[in-house]
């Protein structure tokens, strides 16, 4: 494993550090491999041009199709702005596969100097602090301008530290919203123009949808953990895990088998047998989006971002957008949802000058007219106020009727303690047991109550295990 | 016997010829299966930066946990089914092309392919065809009345990676079932025949014994693949779930590591991978060399 990583990455070494001759600090790795590396990493780069005066700046990202060559797009937009530095950005798998190869290349000393990591990723980000330059810093070492306040406030809360340092750079924010089939809407006859806005509509709404025939199932979602689980807890101002949701430290505890929390998975259960709702799979729930588009199912709750392959696939259909649903018997003012998405990390152990290039970059990343674009283009949230504003200057929202629905929803109200996110050291693996118990759920081995509770336990023996191995 | 001998006066020259083999085992084989060893024993963050020795923690760990149980049995299930199913499928093949006399090239060679197919091919194959939602086969179910869904069902999942790793085994042990019939020699069968033995007689009483060193190398064989290939297969059409209902060993190894990051848990199951390995291949060298003989 430890070989392939390191041959998998060599070309990745920055030419700055090969010229100045810097092997970078031994961490315990054998020589042995180093010099491996080492090797192939030369025999290539001598094989490349030899005189090159940009410095490099390698980026790992994990958008792939269409949203891959917008970001490709982004990169040779910053390279044509200005010949010092080259941004390249390589595609490393999925998101998870992204943090496994960087952890990997960091251990191998072979890392990247940005990395995209996903919201899921960002407790293990900030639980490594030796591997990361918080990008606060990163500005104000090389003299690049830096507003916290610019940025959106859900944003800012959800990746700043405890004293409310910024860490990482955001790039493609989303929040889950809800799309609905307006064409089945219509020929169950109901108002394509009223979606439902609690979850009792919802209910109502899919029951008519099946009975008239007009879809064989009302709704289906994406990320069952993050959307019915965590930001449902969001939006009902319920809370998620101690220590505010895992802000406050990492001896916090899961605590997501609360009421709301419980009945919501007995109602999902109960329409499950019933055929209003189906299951699209754990994980991102990959059998959601066809489910959808093609018309099986007449509501889909998925992340912002799903809004670009929406518009695609629904070809012979009409979308309508719109928030989440909530329980008007919890609350009759929902709380804003929460983020999705990822940030870019700037890995630590590299040259000054990268650094500076990287700095740079991030600048011309957040500049509003990159931002609008990557936002328009993909769905993904607008994440400074000044790329909303230009939006709203351009017309777009006005030309494209729903696409503000999710900033609309993750600025609404004040956040609490509980709609400002979460953050837990190795959620990837948490939220996989909540998968697993929802399955158990549904498969009817378990109640609501008994997947939830099974699912907090387990979720707090893997935070104990991230708590020892990071203290 | 006595055998020519060549002596060789250099005593460095056989040890050079040897270096780059000795080499490639080194590097890519033993020098890997240490450092699981010694990860097993230790709790690190996933970058390396807090490392504790712990001794067996992450071995007394592994067999209290619920989840790994679960996947020890599911394991043994799945290597079992996939085992029984692909050799007895393959034996009916062989023993079918074996009787047909002028297209038995043909057959062979269409019986082939699915081996030429990698893994994850196979494995989105069959997720295509079973899919819950756009998969022709629940399709076709729900017309019998049956309601196939493995995203939900842990035994319909389990069902679903056994056909399809039994699948792409078929080719390979039909091939073996092949050759070792073909050596089978006839005048053996023919003397039954004469002797009044009906084709079922002659197969369980002479074939059958006759082929038993080939069966017994399949079922080695068999089981290693169903253990240790298959992730391939179960990472495209189950990702070992439903709620872990196909999490077999060698892929909670991998979520365990690569997707959770808990590389000390992943190192100490991949060790008793490992051991799982040399056991195997040990009674296949002191079986299969040795006492599977006519």
């Amino acid at each position: 494993m430890n070989i392939f990583g390191c041959i998998g990455s060599y070309g990745c070494y920055d030419l700055g550090e090969i010229r100045d001759g810097e092997v970078p600090a031994n961490k315990g790795v054998s020589m042995f491999k180093k010099a491996l590396c080492l090797s192939a990493g030369l025999a290539v780069i001598m094989a490349a041009t030899p005189a090159l005066a940009q410095t490099e700046i390698s980026w790992w990202h994990a958008m792939d199709a269409e949203l891959g060559k917008k970001l490709e797009e982004i990169a040779n937009g910053f390279n044509e702005s200005q010949s010092e530095f080259k941004v390249v950005p390589t595609y490393k798998g999925s998101y998870p596969e992204t943090l496994t190869a960087a952890i990997a290349a960091f251990r191998a000393n072979e890392q990247p100097a940005i990395v995209q990591v996903f919201e899921v990723g960002t407790g293990t980000m900030m639980a490594a602090k030796g591997a990361v330059k918080p990008v606060y810093q990163l500005m104000e070492e090389n003299g690049e301008p830096w507003d916290p306040s610019g940025f959106l406030a859900p944003v800012t809360g959800y990746y700043s530290d405890t004293d409310g340092n910024i860490l990482s750079m955001p790039f493609n924010s989303s929040t889950p919203i809800m799309y609905y089939n307006k064409d089945v809407f219509e020929k169950a006859g109901l108002d394509p123009e009223t979606p439902p806005k609690t979850w009792a509509e919802l209910e109502e709404m899919s029951r008519k949808i099946m009975e008239s025939g007009a879809a064989p199932c009302g709704f289906t979602t994406g990320w069952v953990s993050w959307v019915q689980l965590e930001n449902l807890s969001a939006i009902h101002d319920q809370p998620y895990g101690t220590l505010e949701n895992g802000f406050g430290g990492l001896g916090t505890e899961f605590v997501f088998n609360g009421d709301v929390q419980t009945k919501h998975w007995e109602n999902l259960k109960k329409w499950a047998d019933e055929g209003l709702f189906e299951y699209g799979g754990p994980v991102g729930g990959a059998d959601a989006p066809p489910k959808f588009y093609s018309g099986e199912c007449a509501i889909y709750m998925n992340s912002s971002a799903s809004r670009a392959g929406v518009i695609n696939n629904a070809k012979d259909f009409e979308v309508g957008f719109a928030p989440l649903p909530y329980y008007d018997d919890v609350t009759t003012d929902p709380k804003n949802s929460i983020i999705g998405g990822a940030t870019l990390w700037v890995l630590n152990g590299k040259d000054p000058e990268v650094y500076k290039g990287v700095a740079q970059f991030f600048t011309y990343l957040s500049s509003p007219e990159v931002q609008a674009g990557w936002h328009q283009f993909t769905g993904y949230l607008p994440v400074t106020n000044a790329a909303y504003e230009l939006g709203q200057e351009q017309g777009y929202y006005e030309e494209n009727p729903g696409s503000d629905v999710a900033i609309k929803q993750i600025t609404r109200g004040t956040p609490t303690a509980n709609s400002k996110g979460v953050r837990f050291g190795n959620l990837t693996q948490v939220r996989t047991v909540i998968d697993e118990e929802f399955e158990a759920l549904l498969a009817g081995n378990k109640t609501a109550k008994e997947a939830l509770d099974a699912a907090v336990e387990r979720g707090n023996q893997i935070l104990r295990d991230f708590e020892a191995a990071n203290s | 016997m006595q055998t020519k001998r060549t002596i060789f006066p250099n005593k460095l020259l056989p040890y050079l010829l040897l270096t780059p083999q000795l080499a490639v085992t080194l590097i890519f084989f033993i020098w890997p299966a240490a450092q699981a060893v010694k990860s097993s024993f230790e709790r690190e963050d996933p970058f390396g930066f807090r490392t504790t020795f712990i001794w067996f923690e992450n071995y007394t760990r592994l067999f209290s946990e619920a989840t790994y149980l679960n996947s020890v049995g599911k394991t043994a299930l799945f290597a079992i089914s996939v085992t029984l199913l692909s050799m007895s499928l393959s034996l009916l093949l062989a023993v079918a092309v074996n009787r047909v006399l002028r297209t038995n090239r043909l057959y062979t060679t269409l019986l082939v392919w699915p081996y030429a197919v990698a893994p994850v091919v196979v494995g989105i194959l069959w997720w295509f065809m079973f899919n819950p939602s756009i998969g022709i086969a629940p399709y076709l179910m729900r017309g019998l009345g049956i309601d196939w869904n493995h995203r939900i069902d842990g035994t319909d999942a389990m069902l679903l990676v056994i056909m399809a790793a039994s699948w792409k085994q078929i080719s390979y042990n039909f091939l073996f079932f092949v050759a070792g019939l073909q050596s089978v020699p006839q005048s053996l069968t023919e003397a039954a025949a004469i002797d009044g033995a009906g084709p079922f007689k002659r197969f369980w009483t002479i074939v059958f014994p006759l082929l038993s060193p080939t069966t017994f190398f399949l079922l080695i064989v068999n089981i290693n693949y169903a253990m240790f290939d298959t992730f391939g297969i179960i990472d495209a059409t189950t990702s070992g779930g439903p709620a872990q209902a196909t999490n077999i060993l060698v892929y909670k190894v991998y979520a365990d590591g690569f997707l959770g990051l808990n590389i000390g848990s992943s190192a100490a199951q991949s060790v008793v991978l490992m051991l799982i390995v040399i056991a195997l291949t040990a009674v296949q060298f002191r079986f299969v060399e040795r006492r599977v003989q006519y």
